[in-house]
């Protein structure tokens, strides 16, 4: 086994034995990028002299015996959608294509803190909106066990990145399955805390109430390790709970004894295509030859998830993304032209004698915020911006937005009552395994029914994650979701742990 | 409810998005097909539920009222498209 | 020939006194070179967050109780969204269906009898945060409006009145009691030359007419920078509403709700360009703000520790220390340090009537003609008590009291210090007889013509006592001549 193919667990134990310099670790990760980016288009950026340095001093610093971070000399990927102090985060956005925060992240600076090896920054949906990474403004991620077909989305160069072996660990961010469903195509473990689990500051927002920031890596003890470092509560974020964090690398080999495990008799109607049904079964029965027992559950407003979900993730996107308009950040349409466009206009108009058509001309102002809107953003973040504003607006707001809202909360009194049954609940990430770049990109709301397994545990806040269970007969990887009610992520990672120790779906590799 | 070509170009300039007329007939077909889709909601009684607007429901979450540091000048503007020595520059506002 | 009534409702925006913004620390202080006091957060840069200041919320809660409302248990931020570039997030955190208090009131009098005394009912007051400052004039030429983000994220507190007000007078009684009420419970300081203190008015005509009252239009009136402004840009604009309503017979709803703006040279509002979309905010709970939750002890607690209010104070001067109606409103509304200063100087004379005629007459006009504050006066309250007791005691003439008065303000001397740099000593009773009976023996005309009912004619005697010895005692001297022409034979 390369070393590159190691987890990012077994590299802590020679880091920490000294058998292993994260000088040579990650000089390791970056020739993999060298040999094999170019094909699967993961990073946006690559930070090679930096992550060098870096190494290089933790490598000494552990040599002094000084203190070193949780982390200490892992290299990893982060999501280009978290603000670092005066390095380019794009968001995979025209629009951001310049931009240098005057701050970081919190999530950074704890992995700064946690001695971690920044490598680069990772390609995503523009603004996480889509589930293929085909919304990038820059590029195309392809799915490293076929690069013909998408790594998923919106943390698509994140999940990529994890199983090209790019990385051993990287961050990505949830808001409607954007790390589970990634994982899940590209065959790593990928998982989303609990709403408030992890510091949302410095995260560019998609939707507030949804988005959190979450961990990908090659097994369930990496995500643990990741997760435990990255959470807690910061002063700087309201929303993050003020609650203990379990010391989940610690935990997370303990099996769970008793488990109830539910599935969820919505989730297998019709959609579900054949491999992935039989994978996920095929997971039930060795949860059951682990001594858990399963459940049948219902979850009877899990079919209007993805309508709610479309509804409450863009009226949000349409507010957090009016910030973009060329004034005080980011891009801004050319003037000169706007102004003789604008002219050009007002003449036509003149000449014509439309007098209605004068009186609505946009001024100065207006035209260059539409301007630089519409040059700076892609086609996907613009129908959200629509959809969005359009649930807001007067006449509609009680129809979609309150209505949706309404609807969130019966989505989380099922998993209420849910949880009053069962430990976990068990089923699959996404109706099929990965599918075709451009095979989806003409029709939005297909696309959207992808997250059909996924959305509910972000309207609800709960914790979700993803594991390989199984492969497709065309060597696809196939996911299993687990989900546990709020602030539960060690027994998540348990329950998942024992799945993976018990099965080899972790030690396939994509073959590139 | 459907979705017209009206609605759309009100709503664009609500969200300060200019479209072309393709763009335009295109996201009028696409957002008429989400909508439809979305308009599922109506069928659940809804009667009696409080909406749920945040995932995780905290309240009461303050902060201290104490003065930090704030950016320089030149920080606060440094991401600025256009600008002159003091501040953000844009097209007149006068009138808006 | 129609009659009509003005309408007239007001909403208030006070900064509240907080150190820093309401959802950062930058710091709140006016007066800074452009775009100095901002940070990631109130310039709205992507991935930052809010977190809401304690003590604006305070404040807040404090006017609102001191403002009668209703504090309801549970109150929540949302979003109004409209693009400004003053606004750089685009949207202002405000609250829109559930404000943090509601369903108050405030009442206004005026001690001159204007109008009578009227409640005026708080719809609401609501906490939210400032935008920032466009200027244009100073890069005119440019073309360009320069963007100035130091105000942006203040906290302000948003009152809305109910439409109670009938002239433009009660309106401007309105603003100067609301104003005096916030300073006393040191909320806000209320500048309106620093923005401070903004103010909107709402107007319309109630018109009787042959069939029925009919109603106006609703103007909304802006930039008015003074209570003055306020009161006459209304008086313009109710001038304006009926001429118009005279011409076009224009109704409440015949056309959407208008904006005019005050031209305070000009001395006329004028039509404010309006979108039809730029109602339309999509309000919506904000995500990333927790809402407040406010339990019956908080708001009593607050209650408790307003202290004496303003209308209650001047109920007070008049029960208790015998103050007209008209002199406790001045006092009052000097705010408190004032009313405080009185009140010291009442006590330590035993004479509420004498401190009150010197605070109201001598204090103020020399706090009115000087650089002083009341705490800066160099005569502390004992010190005018002192001062009071010496004329009661006829140790100073009290037609030298106010001499004095002036000499402790100029050469910051307490009184005995300043009776002796004007050399005014008491005047021994036998010189004082002496000299009376020496210029009786002068004037016999004076004794004639005061026999003959012309008791005025003492005077002439006063100025020559005067003039002799600048301490006489003009009062005392009248009666020791009166006395003496009696006696005589
Ligand atoms: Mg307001
Ligand atoms: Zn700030």
């Amino acid at each position: 086994m390369a070393l590159f193919d190691q987890t990012a667990t077994e590299h802590l134990k020679g880091l920490e034995s000294g058998a292993l310099k994260s000088v040579e670790l990650t000089q390791t990760y970056l020739d993999r990028i060298r040999a094999v980016d170019n094909r699967v288009g993961a990073f946006l950026s690559v930070d090679a002299d930096g992550a060098l340095k870096r190494a290089e001093e933790i490598d000494e610093r552990r040599a002094k015996k000084q203190r070193v971070g949780r982390l200490a000399g892992l290299p990893l990927a982060v999501k280009d959608i978290l603000c670092e102090r005066g390095k380019v985060t794009t968001c995979a956005s025209r629009m951001l294509q310049q931009f240098r925060p005057p701050y970081d992240a919190t999530v950074i600076a704890k992995l700064r803190e946690a001695d971690a090896v920044f490598v680069g920054r990772t390609n995503m949906d523009e603004f996480a909106m889509g589930g293929s990474t085909e919304n990038s403004a820059f590029q195309v991620t392809r799915n490293p066990w076929d690069l013909e077909r998408s790594p998923g989305g919106s943390s698509g160069g994140s999940a990529a990145a994890v199983a090209a072996g790019m990385a051993p660990l990287a961050i990505g961010t949830d808001t409607g399955g954007s790390i589970r469903q990634p994982a899940g195509l590209c065959g790593v473990v990928g998982m989303k805390p609990t709403y408030g689990r992890v510091s949302r500051f410095g995260l560019i927002a998609f939707a507030s109430s949804l988005d959190q920031i979450g961990p990908f890596g090659q097994s369930v003890e990496d995500a643990a390790l990741l997760l435990e470092t990255i959470a807690g509560h910061d002063p700087r974020d309201t929303t993050s709970l003020d609650v203990p964090v379990p010391a989940y690398s610690q935990s997370v080999n303990k099996p769970l004894a008793n488990l109830r495990i539910g599935w969820v008799r919505e989730h297998f109607g019709g959609g579900l295509d054949k491999e992935v049904e039989s994978a996920v079964r095929a997971a039930f029965e060795v949860y059951k030859s682990l001594g858990a027992t399963l459940h049948e559950i219902s979850l009877p407003h899990s079919k209007y998830a993805v309508a709610t979900y479309y509804v409450i993730a863009p009226s949000e996107a349409s507010s957090n993304l009016a910030r973009y308009d060329g004034v005080h950040f980011g891009y801004r349409t050319d003037e000169k032209e706007m102004l003789a466009e604008l002219a050009a206009d007002r003449r036509r108009l003149e000449t014509a004698g439309d007098k209605a058509g004068l009186e609505h001309l946009d001024s100065a102002l207006v035209r260059m915020y539409r301007r630089t809107r519409a040059e700076g953003f892609g086609p996907e973040v613009k129908r959200r911006i629509m959809l969005g504003t359009y649930a807001l607006s007067a006449g509609y707001y009680d129809a979609y937005y309150l209505k949706a809202l309404k609807l969130r909360r019966l989505i989380r009194k099922d998993f209420d009552d849910a949880f009053g049954k069962v430990d976990l609940i068990a089923g699959p990430i996404t109706p099929a395994p990965a599918f075709k770049i451009g095979e989806m990109s003409g029709d939005p709301l297909a696309m959207y029914l992808v997250d059909i397994y996924t959305v509910s545990a972000n309207l609800a806040g709960i914790p979700g994650l993803c594991l390989p269970c199984g492969r497709s007969q065309a060597g696809l990887p196939i996911g299993l979701q687990l989900q546990a009610p709020a602030l539960e992520e060690e027994r998540l990672f348990c329950g998942a742990r024992m799945f993976e120790q018990a099965t080899d779906w972790d030690k396939g590799r994509a073959k590139l | 409810m459907s979705i017209s070509r009206r609605d759309n170009e009100k709503v664009a300039l609500l969200g300060r998005l200019r479209l072309t007329e393709d763009e335009l007939a295109i996201m009028t077909t696409e957002l008429a097909q989400i909508v439809g889709y979305v308009d599922q909601l109506s069928e659940v009684d809804t009667d009696g539920i409080e909406p749920m607007a945040h995932a995780i429901e905290v309240a009461n979450v303050f902060r201290a009222d104490e003065v930090s540091p704030s950016l320089s000048r030149e920080e606060a503007l440094s991401n600025a498209p256009h600008r002159d020595e003091r501040g953000y520059l844009v097209p007149a506002v006068l009138g808006e | 020939m129609s009659d009509y009534t003005t309408i007239v409702g007001l909403e208030v925006h006070v900064q509240l006194a907080t150190a820093s913004k309401l959802f950062c620390g930058c710091s709140t202080k006016f007066g800074a070179e452009p775009n100095t006091q901002t940070c990631p957060v109130c310039i709205g840069l992507p991935g930052t967050l809010p977190v809401m200041n304690r003590n604006a919320f305070q404040l807040a809660l404090k006017t609102a109780v001191a403002l009668n409302c209703e504090i309801p248990a549970y109150t929540k931020w949302d979003r109004k969204q409209y693009y400004y570039p003053d606004l750089p997030k685009n949207y202002q955190i405000s609250q829109y269906d559930l404000p943090m208090s509601q369903h108050g009131y405030l009442d206004i009098g005026d001690p001159k009898g204007a109008f009578e005394p009227k409640r005026v009912r708080i719809l609401r007051a609501h906490l939210e945060e400032d935008a920032g400052k466009s200027l244009h004039d100073e890069v005119a030429g440019k073309g360009d409006s320069l963007i100035d983000l130091n105000r942006t994220g203040t906290p302000l507190l948003e009152i809305v009145s109910e439409p109670d007000m009938r002239s433009p007078l009660e309106a401007k009684a309105f603003l100067t009691e609301l104003k005096l009420l916030l300073t006393y419970i040191g909320v806000s300081d209320c500048n309106m030359q620093e923005g401070s203190l903004r103010v909107d008015a709402n107007v319309n005509l109630h018109i009787d007419t042959a069939e029925g009252k009919v109603a106006t239009p609703i103007i909304e009136i802006k930039n008015m920078n003074s209570f003055r402004a306020v009161e006459r840009a209304l008086e313009y604009e109710v001038g304006r509403q009926w001429c118009e309503w005279q011409e076009t017979h224009r109704k409440l709803g015949d056309a959407p709700k208008q904006t005019r703006g005050w031209d305070d040279v000009a001395g006329v509002t004028r039509g404010q360009r309006s979108k039809e979309e730029s109602s339309d905010y999509r309000y919506f709970p904000d995500p990333d703000l927790a809402p407040v939750t406010v339990g019956p002890q908080d708001a009593a607690a607050i209650r408790e520790s307003l202290g004496e209010l303003p209308a209650a104070l001047r109920g007070r001067l008049e029960s208790d220390f015998g103050l007209s109606a008209y002199d406790a409103d001045v006092l009052v509304n000097q705010g408190s340090p004032v009313v405080t200063y009185f009140l010291d100087v009442a006590k330590f004379t035993g004479d509420p009537k004498a401190a009150a005629n010197w605070v109201t007459q001598d204090v103020l006009r020399t706090l009115k003609e000087s650089e002083h504050t009341i705490e800066s006066l160099p005569v502390a309250s004992s010190a005018l008590a002192e001062l009071i007791r010496k004329v009661k005691a006829g140790e100073v003439p009290s037609s030298r009291a106010r001499e004095v008065f002036q000499t402790m303000v100029e050469k910051r001397v307490d009184v005995a210090a300043a009776m002796q740099s004007l050399g005014i000593a008491a005047v021994d009773e036998g010189e004082l007889i002496a000299l009376c009976q020496k210029l009786l023996a002068a004037n016999p005309k004076t004794i004639s013509d005061v026999r003959a009912g012309k008791l005025q004619a003492v005077g002439a005697l006063i100025g020559q006592a005067k003039k002799q010895n600048p301490n006489v005692d003009p009062t005392r001297f009248r009666e020791l001549c009166l006395e003496l022409i009696e006696k005589a034979p």
